[in-house]
């Protein structure tokens, strides 16, 4: 059965395996190009004291392309693996009567599922990871220049949970076609509920995962600090200073009274009667550090307000990959048993 | 002997829709056995029962001993060719023997290769280039070499030419010697069957009508015809399958263990088919209008 299912997926496996070379290749070229423009850039800049910006710069400017399009594609590999290995691992046999062919074999229903699963299913482990690792070794010299792995954009594509992302897609596209019996609508439920779930773990799970570190901490002023006026109206802001943590995940930075307030439009409008009469009222953008009139406007702020960082520290970017991982593995593992009692006690 | 089917109350309904409906049957081994019946009397639903693809709703089955499907090892004791002969689209005739190969212990592949050849297909082509009747052929190649001790055929011959009708059950008499299978094949047509099987199974809207030996059953039926006479008034040893009259004349179809000896009759002799069109009336007769015995033909 293990030989004959791996016949049958012989094609779409030599598809995958050219297609893992062919990214394989690209990401080897032009990733040792990355590395020397890393090396280089850092070392004129450490050797010329430039701003770190620069060397920031002349890394992320390499291949924005790939630093685009490689994210984009490791997000959309787990929903193609359960729409084109998944959907139609079973729904295409039950359409075509191909079923009562294979179940008439000497081989039973549970055994031929489970070897199916097995084989496709960890093949789309296989290739969603090691995906996934060609795309996280590329980006490493960025990571270093800019480290933000820990933010819900990059978190899904670096490390190992697009593994359990081709895993549930896999596994859902299976069980949809086992249910629905026919490919396409089975190939539609699985793209819904995949960017449903992805969608629902990193705005709804994921966050709470773990009860974020909260630090408070005295006002300083610094780059970042000022006060904005709200486009529409005249509500005024107080901005605390930006918070630059590497590889940490930051869910919020508010300036905040002892009773958890942040300070009203009124009462910046009396303590920094200076700063904002000064020339016309700043519209749209920060005040940041305007010359006359702040440090007295920052010293009443500051006599009240106090600052609370929460946040998720870089240690924890590894636990995170593992509960998100498990999620999905999870689920995958609880629609495969799903599809074995089915296929037992349903499919008659 | 162990029957190669047996079956007892066997009902199966989906949703409300009774698809076979109390069949308590018992097949012996070593027949080739027909089924018959008008398209949509159960035949596929039985099948399938008898192949393990189904379970039943209430009643029991078993076949060669066992319930269908129970074990792989059971499996392997029977062949199954399913309706329009399914195969693997995109695979070739030679990944067939090969699933067959991997999939069955028992699987005899220089049989299979030799049948191929023998077939003249191309061992490259894909199945889903092959004709209806190459198709058929390699299904029930890839159910033979199995060596099965019970073959299942649903409607092998339906979707066939002619002349892939006759090679196909010619294939299938000739294994039937060799390996000394019982068979089971289903069609809605009699004429298909009646050169092949001699045992009958008639199933006409969900429900068994007739089952047994072919000989037998054709000595035991006659078509009497003579004077105009009620059908009610037959002796008690002659049941009445189906009546038709005309002003004078009744013609009754009968079954009767023993000879007609009432001078009155001109008894005739009659064919499979006459046999299966009489049940297959009878059963219509009985879910219409309830039975009338008294059928006018105009």
């Amino acid at each position: 059965m293990i030989r004959f299912a791996w016949r049958q997926f012989r094609v779409q496996a030599a598809v995958a395996a050219g297609a893992l070379v062919v990214i394989a290749v690209v990401l080897a070229i032009t990733g040792s190009h990355l590395v020397h423009v890393y090396d280089t850039s850092v070392a004129t800049c450490k050797a010329n004291r430039g701003s770190s910006a620069v060397c920031v710069n002349a890394v992320t400017n390499t291949y924005r392309f790939l630093q685009d399009a490689l994210p984009v594609l490791v997000i959309v590999v787990p929903a193609l693996i359960g729409i084109f290995w998944g959907a139609p691992l079973v729904a295409r046999e039950l359409e075509t009567g191909s079923c009562r062919l294979a179940w008439t074999q000497s081989v039973s229903r549970s055994r031929w599922l489970f070897v199916k699963l097995g084989v496709v299913g960890v093949s789309s482990m296989v290739a969603a990871g090691l995906l996934a690792l060609m795309v996280t070794g590329w980006s490493s010299p960025i990571e270093k220049v800019s480290p933000n792995r820990f933010s819900p954009s990059l978190f899904s594509v670096l490390g190992i949970a697009p593994i359990g992302y081709a895993a549930f897609a896999f596994a859902f596209g299976v069980t949809a076609g086992l249910l629905i019996r026919r490919t396409l609508p089975a190939m539609a439920a699985t793209l819904l509920a995949f960017v449903g779930a992805r969608l629902a773990v990193t705005y709804w799970v994921r966050p709470h995962l773990m009860s974020p570190v909260k630090t408070v901490m005295a006002l300083k002023q610094s780059y970042g600090t000022g006060i904005s006026q709200s486009s529409t109206g005249t509500g005024l802001t107080f901005l605390p200073p930006s918070v630059n943590i590497p590889n940490a995940w930051i869910y919020s930075n508010e300036v905040v009274n002892r009773s958890g307030h942040a300070p009203t439009t009124q009462f910046l409008q009396s303590a920094c009667r200076a700063v904002l009469s000064g020339s016309a009222a700043p519209v749209n953008h920060p005040v940041r550090n305007p010359n006359s009139g702040f440090p007295e406007c920052f010293g009443r702020v500051a006599a009240k307000f106090h600052e609370v960082l929460t946040y998720q520290p870089a240690s924890r970017y590894w636990a995170f990959q593992w509960y998100e991982t498990t999620i999905f593995v999870g689920a995958a593992l609880v629609l495969a048993g799903l599809c074995f009692w089915w296929l037992r006690h349903r499919v008659t | 002997m162990t029957a190669v089917l047996d079956a007892e109350e066997l009902s199966k309904q989906y949703g409300r829709r009774r698809a076979l409906q109390d069949c308590t049957l018992s097949i012996p081994p070593g027949h080739v056995v027909g089924l018959v019946g008008p398209n949509g009397a159960g035949k596929t639903t039985l099948l399938h029962l008898a192949v393990g693809l189904l379970q039943p709703t209430s009643g029991t089955i078993e076949v060669l001993g066992s319930r269908p499907a129970e074990t792989p090892a059971q499996l392997g004791r029977v062949g199954f060719v399913a309706q329009e002969t399914p195969t693997y689209a995109a695979l070739s005739v030679a990944d067939h023997l090969n699933f067959g190969a991997w999939l069955n212990p028992s699987f005899d592949a220089t049989m299979a290769e030799h049948r191929i050849d023998e077939l003249g297909l191309d061992p490259h082509q894909k199945a889903g280039h092959l004709s209806g009747g190459q198709r058929a052929q390699l299904a029930l190649t890839l159910a033979i070499a199995k060596r099965p001790e019970l073959l299942i055929l649903d409607e092998p011959v339906a979707g066939l030419d002619p002349l892939a009708r006759r090679e196909f059950l010619q294939y299938l008499m000739e294994s039937v010697a060799e390996h000394e299978l019982s068979v089971i094949l289903s069609s809605h047509l009699v004429a298909d069957l009646e050169r092949v099987c001699d045992y009958l199974v008639v199933l006409v809207a969900s429900r068994l009508q007739l089952a047994g030996e072919v000989e037998g059953l054709l000595a035991s039926h006659h078509r009497l015809s003579g004077p105009r006479r009620d059908a009610d008034s037959m002796p008690s040893d002659q049941e009445v399958i189906e009546a038709s009259h005309t002003e004078r004349q009744s013609t009754i179809f009968v079954r009767s263990e023993s000879p007609i000896l009432d001078p009155a009759w001109t008894v005739e002799e009659v064919s499979l088919e006459d046999l299966v069109l009489a049940y297959m009336g009878r059963a219509t007769d009985a879910r219409g209008a309830r039975r009338s015995s008294m059928r006018p033909v105009q």
